[in-house]
């Protein structure tokens, strides 16, 4: 009788095959209803690109709520400009701006935040996410369609106006 | 006339009713009880023969039964909600109005809907706690106890879903703190919220989507489990109920008497499944679900609250970091839940409500300290202690969730082992000491979250809480 040199028998292959391909079979059915269920997700959520207005219509410490973009645009003391989703870094609830004390206090569970977003106090794990502003003609447009996180508020994340002449 | 092979019509009625009910009605002897029960599509959830014992209704408290037939009440409700309500945010809320104001008895159905669903939470739960306090799960019955931990996270999951439904703004921000949750599971979280809510918030797809988990999805996959759940039971039969001194409990002598189900099962059940559909339909005929304005993204209420089930797991988050508060505590909790009947169990304790005099001594302990600590911590993270505060330079996640989670399991460990020295008991007598223990920290997290949480989540008096 020939030596068996074989890696593998006839039952444990037909064993492994079977296994395999029942598994393909699972993960390709799996794709299909993953894919089928998946969000559609539109270009530009919230109406994508927003034009928010002239540059001198936002006061110097100024909050302004865009309701239908969902974000706030904030002019600070130093003249720049962000834009701050409004959603809660905690659990999403719709922060309002607290004109009174000068900040955004979360009904839901009292996080508070600074004019830039800054967390003041938790749960809030991170600074309220912003979306990208750019300023193109004097007119202060904002890219909602993808909010940005970040760790710490940084000026870095401000956009200033040019010098008007 | 008289032909064998041509019957006269009343022999063909009687035929027509022979081809439908098989077995004699009523049944002459208990061989013919036997046989209906056997022959009966629905008895035959029930073995035809059942130990007297068992009957006795403080020992079960008909918990399964009656989570069973909330299922059928909710079910029968529901279907007739679908007929009237269209999921799509311009018309839910306007459904919810007619079902008030234009729909007969829309209110009514509404209720009972609503009311069946809450009451199912609770009685699911009693019915773990009742397994587990008389010990039902032990082998061969622990895969059981797995598939009903199971169908208790489908019953939340059930009445999270239904609870969007309405379109008010209860359902809007409940919904929203409670998938939020969701995002702070590590890697995946972000993902899966997303992917269950179909957009980044709270949206039209999300009520399609939860629609369709709380009408079809999540109802298969309960019944799928539950009709396991029930053929288990019957396969492997209820603990018999002993005494202190291990007595069978309503037994005479050693041999354990067995019943026919028919009647005796059966009409116990028909009678107390009969009382607890008065009793609901009564209750929603008095009180009704609540219906809040429409529901409104651009504004959170305050206090925005979770469902009341969730509001132990609200609490937590206010202590935790969400990772700890929403993903590790109740994970390590549910983990625990898990694999509760695998651990070793005294034979002894079989059926025992509490295992022991000591077991019922040592579960009284357990529900004191949790009714002293919990408040009492409580108030310490909200009014003194601040970790985060004492150690700026860590992250929080740190300061805020291994280090109090830490603590915590190091405070268990000492009551396990104190106790346990205490009353020199068994590790099965001490394990059910620390599950009461935490099963009433969960319960009484839960109604300060409910009760005590008023504006901005500040500690008020009940009273105050709006």
């Amino acid at each position: 009788m020939a030596e068996t040199t074989k890696l593998v028998n006839r039952r444990d292959f037909l064993k492994i095959a079977w296994g395999a391909a029942g598994a393909l079979a699972l993960i390709e059915t799996g794709g299909v209803a993953l894919s089928f269920f998946s969000p559609r997700v539109a270009e530009g959520e919230f109406g994508g690109m927003i034009e928010a207005g002239a540059v001198d219509s936002f006061p110097i410490g100024s909050v302004t709520p865009f309701t239908q973009g969902r974000f706030y645009l904030v002019r600070l003391p130093d003249g720049g400009f962000l834009a701050l989703y409004r959603k809660c870094t905690h659990l999403g609830c719709a922060v309002p701006w607290n004109p009174a004390e000068g900040r955004f206090v979360c009904p839901c569970h009292a996080s508070a935040f600074e004019m830039d977003g800054e967390v003041i106090n938790p749960p809030a794990p991170r600074p309220l996410d912003r979306f990208a502003v750019t300023i193109s003609a004097g007119v202060v447009l904002v890219d909602t369609s993808a909010p940005i996180q970040r760790d710490r508020a940084s000026d870095a994340d401000l956009v200033y106006a040019e010098a008007v002449s | 006339m008289n032909d064998p092979l041509d019957p006269r019509p009343e022999e063909l009625k009687q035929r027509v009713w022979e081809s439908i009910q098989r077995d004699e009605l009523p049944p002459r002897d208990d061989r013919g009880r036997m046989r209906i029960v056997m022959n009966n599509l629905v008895l035959h959830l029930h073995p035809s023969k059942v130990a007297k014992p068992t009957l006795k209704f403080t020992y079960t408290w008909g918990l399964g039964g009656l989570a069973l037939l909330l299922v059928v009440l909710l079910t029968v409700t529901g279907v007739m909600l679908m007929f009237v309500y269209t999921p799509s945010p311009e018309t839910a809320y306007q459904d919810m109005l007619a079902l008030q104001t234009d729909i007969w008895f829309g209110q009514l159905i509404r209720n009972l809907h609503h009311w069946s669903g809450n009451l199912l939470v609770i009685v699911a739960f009693l019915h773990l706690l009742r397994v587990f306090f008389t010990g039902g799960f032990r082998a061969p019955r622990e895969f059981n106890w797995v598939l009903g931990i199971a169908l208790l996270l489908l019953v939340v999951g059930a009445n999270f879903t239904g609870y969007l439904l309405p379109w008010d703004q209860l359902a809007y921000w409940a919904v929203t703190v409670g998938s939020s949750l969701l995002s702070y599971l590590p890697l995946i979280g972000e993902g899966l919220r997303s992917f269950l809510l179909g957009g980044p918030e709270v949206g039209a797809t999300t009520l399609t989507n939860f629609y369709g988990l709380h009408v079809a999805i999540i109802p298969l996959a309960l019944m799928g489990i539950v009709s396991f759940h029930i053929w288990r039971v019957r396969k492997d039969t209820l603990t018999i109920p002993h005494k202190l001194d291990g007595s069978v409990d309503g037994a005479e002598g050693g041999q354990v008497e067995k019943v026919t189900t028919l009647p005796h099962l059966v009409s116990r059940e028909f009678v107390f499944a009969l009382v607890m559909t008065g009793a609901i339909l009564l209750w929603s005929v008095w009180v009704n679900a609540p219906l809040e304005a429409a529901a409104n993204p651009d504004h959170s209420p305050n206090p925005a609250k979770a469902a009341w089930y969730f509001m132990g797991l609200q609490e937590l988050l206010l202590h935790f970091h969400p990772v700890f508060g929403a993903i590790i505590i109740p994970a390590l909790g549910l983990g625990a839940l898990a694999v509760l009947p695998y651990q070793r169990f005294d034979l002894s304790a079989e059926g025992v409500w509490f295992r022991s005099r000591k077991g019922r001594q040592m579960a009284l302990v357990g529900m004191v300290a949790a009714l002293v600590a919990v408040p009492l911590l409580v108030l310490l993270d909200e009014y003194a202690l601040d970790i985060p505060a004492l150690l700026p330079s860590l992250p929080t996640i740190i300061s805020n969730g291994w280090i109090p989670l830490a603590a915590l399991l190091l405070l268990l460990i000492a009551y396990y082992d104190g106790i346990k020295r205490l009353f020199k008991a068994s590790a099965c007598e001490t394990r059910l000491s620390v599950f009461v223990l935490l099963v009433t920290a969960f319960i009484v997290l839960t109604v300060i979250g409910v009760m005590f949480r008023g504006e901005g989540m500040a500690l008020v008096l009940p009273w105050e809480v709006l």
